[in-house]
């Protein structure tokens, strides 16, 4: 949201738990344009200069204030239950908080809690989801090490989301959540359970009625959340498959790899390339399960973040429009004539002004939220394009080192012909060599015309190895180890 | 190019055709000399073979029907067979070569022919006749075009290994296969070589009764099996590793789909999103071809799995004789004491005449007179038999293990390429990820 400020005067709202409270704070927030004086500590002030805050890159050290984190997951048993204690580590300058450093004990259901609360007092903004309540199916054991990890991850992500957005941070549920070492204290207090109650009533009530007429952004933004969480699960899907498909192709590459070593072992000549081959399978079949590994570690999780904020951002589209629905019957009721009106219309006009309120948060957090995805989706997608090419990169060499090893052997028929020659191959165009080689095999498809060329023909087999089709790799002789090191 | 270089003969060849100018080229008459009856393979000094006289290809194949045996109508495929001189070819002329065309069971025919003449040498395999090893995406399907340019390749290699052979390479039989269309089967025909096909039987009969098997026949043919096992399995495995990698890839196609749906609904995101999603197609598309090459990796290792089959059955022969040998040593023997028997009145061993002579009285003197000479006839038979099979014997093992020898130089040198080939396909495979992962990273940045 842009040109959001951490609220002038924030003490003063503490103890204050109507469901109106940050309503309030909202109307005080007319700061950035006349400049008034924060009392708040002078990092913070730094916020208010943050024109787009979404950006990683433009956060550095100084613009955050505060620092969270999630970690040394701890079974606790009791009579009733066994539940999973998180730590949260709390590091901060804010004035708001009494002391620079907290350290508490939270359970997953202090978390639901805290989103619960944030959500009910901030009903159209974007809060960033929790990991998921139940466990996938599949799983036997509810706390088996890998859900915990996975599980911690998501709650030290949804902490430090909530921390970086300009107005739920500021949110005293979330303080009261880093600070108060015994937490069910503070969380009998709020709206009970009926007045929640009677919420979800009316807003069944109000979505049965239906809106009238719905501002068009909001509709667009609706059409848009619709196609962005079919999309989202899609891809959530299809990376999953991706995994299966590879775990699967890791199985089968660890029984193909011995089979060439059985073979070796009734060999003599043929054995030590044989065993090589071997050697070269066991070793990209390590690749493989790194490379799985990081799939699972980074793109997942974040892809199923997102397809959970989908469903996020259409619960607040529904409350979006239930608050206007709400306003529109009593309009509707104040226009009829038949009630009392004069108290009517100050209850329509608060909620006309509750309507307003809350599509400018949506708007300001929406466009914020989608900064935000991006950047996300983005960085994870890189990562796994930087991964796989490493993983190439990486099995390349073994392939090399294997065809180094061949050619050690003496090949008595070809005499002065041999010369390794180190060839630095990038893969961004530029090939360095030494210029006063002679001629030249493309390795790319070489069983298809083992043409020679000279080294400095700028199109070796336009055939196949147009510019796209880079690096390219020059041997002589393909008996010849070629590139010795691959250059970023 | 007809010829596949990754084809572990084309070296060999090429070698061949450079010696070519250093050794002396036998003439067409020393082929022509025979009068077309069946002929034994002439070992030269020198090691002359059809291949350097000339270039031999398999060029074309074709869809025929007829009908066969039976009368039934079928499909079948045949194949062209390209011959040129080779000193033309050498000096630049290009004459349009000549040519017939032969199906499958003419190659079978051929080679049936051969192992019968020739058991001492290790015959090189046909490709195979039906689709093995398959994984789920290629066809076992005869008919499928890959399979049957496959099979060209296959026997075009088999053509050159025999023709440079040292000794199959002189026969008759071949250059007529290779020469004259018509008529060639009654040729074969008439050479009566199925005749002289060992029966199953006899050859398994012999594997379980020899006594005295040279030992380095016994080892080599441990080896064919451990040869044909090792290499089935890893063909086996090869197979489940490209259905799984055919699998991965293929799903990646799954994100360009959906990358290209994403994109319309996003506005900075989309142009990222959008070219990224055509190289996931393009990565998903990629791997036919990769496969493909690697189809080729895998018909060289099932050469020499075919391979193996034929270095068992030149064991099997020398079995064969060294057991009608010894059978032929037995029965001389036998016949020597039946003799001595006869001439000293001694009863060596229980013999039913014994019994009845004991029973019924002694002979008359001039039956035994004649059946003495009929044994010293008997004895004298076998011991040409004798000689005979001793010499064949000896001589199976002498060429055979010449022949061995040369098979195995020849395995190691294909198979150790063969590896290399394959480690340059892996290499060929990981530039291209590298190339494609890089290029979609790009547009991620973009996004």
């Amino acid at each position: 949201m842009s040109g959001q400020t951490v609220p002038a005067d924030f003490s003063g709202h503490m103890l204050d738990l109507d469901e109106d409270e940050d309503l309030e704070v909202f109307s005080k927030n007319t700061s950035l344009a006349d400049g008034s004086p924060m009392p708040n500590s002078p990092s913070s002030m730094v916020n208010q200069y943050r024109l787009e805050e979404d950006e990683e890159e433009q956060q550095d050290a100084n613009a955050k204030d505060i620092f969270v984190t999630v970690d040394n997951p701890e079974s606790h048993v009791t009579a009733i239950e066994t539940f999973i204690m998180y730590r949260v580590l709390t590091k901060t300058t804010r004035s708001e908080f009494d002391s620079s450093e907290y350290e508490v004990r939270r359970r997953y259901q202090d978390f639901l809690w805290l989103r619960s609360r944030l959500e009910e007092n901030h009903p159209t903004l974007i809060v960033h989801p929790l990991p998921e309540k139940f466990v996938m199916k599949g799983m036997v054991e509810r706390f088996n090490d890998d859900f915990i990890e996975t599980r911690r991850r998501a709650l030290h992500r949804f902490l430090n989301k909530i921390s970086e957005h300009p107005i739920l941070s500021c949110s005293q549920h979330f303080r009261v959540f880093l600070t108060a070492q015994e937490l069910t204290s503070h969380k009998k207090q709020g709206p009970g359970f009926l007045s929640r109650m009677g919420e979800t009533v009316r807003a069944v009530a109000n979505s049965v009625r239906g809106l009238r007429s719905r501002p068009e952004e909001f509709t667009t933004m609706q059409e848009y959340v619709e196609d962005f969480s079919n999309k989202v699960c899609s891809v959530d899907k299809v990376t999953q498959r991706i995994i299966k498909e590879q775990r699967e192709y890791l199985d089968e590459m660890r029984q193909y790899g011995p089979t060439y070593t059985q073979w070796a072992g009734s060999e003599e000549e043929l054995a030590e390339p044989l065993k090589g081959v071997a050697g070269c399978v066991e070793r990209c079949s390590k690749e493989t399960e790194e490379q799985i590994h990081h799939l699972s570690e980074v793109l997942v999780p974040a892809l199923h973040e997102y397809v959970l904020c989908a469903e996020t951002l259409k619960a607040v589209m529904r409350r979006r429009d239930n608050i206007q629905a709400e306003f529109e019957a009593k309009n509707e009721a104040l226009a009829s004539r038949k009630v009392d009106q004069e108290a009517l219309q100050e209850e329509v006009d608060a909620l006309a002004d509750r309507v307003e309120l809350a599509n400018n948060a949506l708007k300001g957090d929406w466009s914020r939220w989608q900064s935000s995805m991006r950047t996300d989706l983005r960085s994870a997608f890189i990562s796994t394009a930087e991964k796989n090419v490493e993983y190439y990169e990486k099995c390349l060499a073994v392939w090399e080192s294997f065809l180094l090893s061949q050619r050690a052997e003496p090949s008595e028929q070809r005499d002065g012909e041999e010369r390794l020659i180190p060839v630095m191959v990038g893969h961004h165009t530029s090939r360095h060599c030494d210029p006063n080689d002679q001629t030249y095999e493309c390795l790319h498809n070489l069983h298809v015309h083992g043409q020679k060329f000279p080294l400095d023909s700028s199109s070796c087999c336009s055939s196949c190895c147009s510019s796209e089709t880079l690096p390219l790799l020059w041997m002589e002789n393909r008996m010849v180890a070629p590139s010795l090191m691959i250059v970023r | 190019m007809r010829m596949r270089p990754e084809s572990p003969t084309s070296s060999g060849e090429k070698k061949m055709a450079e010696d070519v100018k250093d050794e002396s080229v036998a003439t067409d008459s020393e082929l022509l000399a025979a009068d077309g009856s069946q002929n034994t393979a002439v070992e030269e000094e020198g090691g002359c073979t059809l291949l350097r006289r000339m270039e031999i290809c398999v060029a074309e194949a074709e869809k025929r029907s007829g009908k066969n045996a039976v009368n039934m109508q079928e499909t079948f495929t045949v194949y062209l067979i390209e011959t040129r001189p080779m000193d033309a070819v050498a000096e630049g002329r290009n004459p349009a070569p000549d040519s017939l065309w032969r199906r499958y069971s003419e190659f079978e025919l051929l080679r049936s022919y051969l192992i019968v003449t020739y058991p001492y040498i290790v015959v090189p395999p046909l490709p195979e006749k039906r689709a093995e090893f398959v994984w789920h995406k290629l066809s076992a399907d005869n008919m499928d075009p890959d399979f049957v340019e496959r099979r060209r390749v296959g026997l075009e290699n088999f053509l050159i290994r025999v023709a440079s052979h040292l000794v199959l390479s002189n026969d008759k039989i071949l250059y007529h296969f290779l020469t004259e269309e018509h008529g060639w089967r009654e040729v074969v025909y008439e050479t009566g070589f199925q005749a002289k096909a060992d029966s199953r039987l006899r050859a398994l009969s012999a594997t379980f009764r020899v006594r005295n098997t040279d030992k380095r026949f016994m080892d080599m043919k441990h080896y064919s099996d451990e040869l044909q096992s090792h290499t089935s399995q890893l063909l086996r495995a090869r197979a489940r590793v490209a259905d799984r990698l055919y699998g991965v890839f293929k799903v990646h196609g799954n994100y360009g789909r959906v990358f290209s749906e994403w994109s319309a609904i996003e506005k900075e995101m989309g142009d990222g999103l959008q070219s990224a999603g055509h190289h996931m197609d393009a990565y998903a598309a990629s791997i036919d071809d990769i496969l493909e090459e690697e189809e080729h990796y895998a018909d060289q290792l099932k050469e020499y799995l075919f391979y193996a089959e034929a270095l068992r059955a030149v064991c099997r022969k020398h079995e064969l004789t060294q057991f009608e040998l010894e059978m032929a040593s037995q029965d001389l023997i036998s016949k020597k004491h039946q003799r001595e028997e006869l001439a000293t009145g001694i009863v060596r061993t229980f013999s039913f005449k014994g019994m009845t002579n004991k029973l019924f009285g002694q002979e008359a003197p001039e039956q035994r007179e004649a059946r003495l000479k009929l044994l010293e006839e008997l004895i004298t038979e076998g011991e040409d038999a004798v000689k005979e099979k001793t010499a064949e014997c000896e001589e199976h093992v002498e060429r055979a293990w010449v022949d061995m020898e040369r098979f195995e130089e020849q395995k190691d040198k294909d198979l150790r390429e063969a590896l290399i080939n394959y480690a340059v396909m892996q290499i060929s495979m990981c530039k291209k990820g590298i190339q494609v992962w890089s290029n979609a990273k790009e547009c991620f940045l973009k996004m």
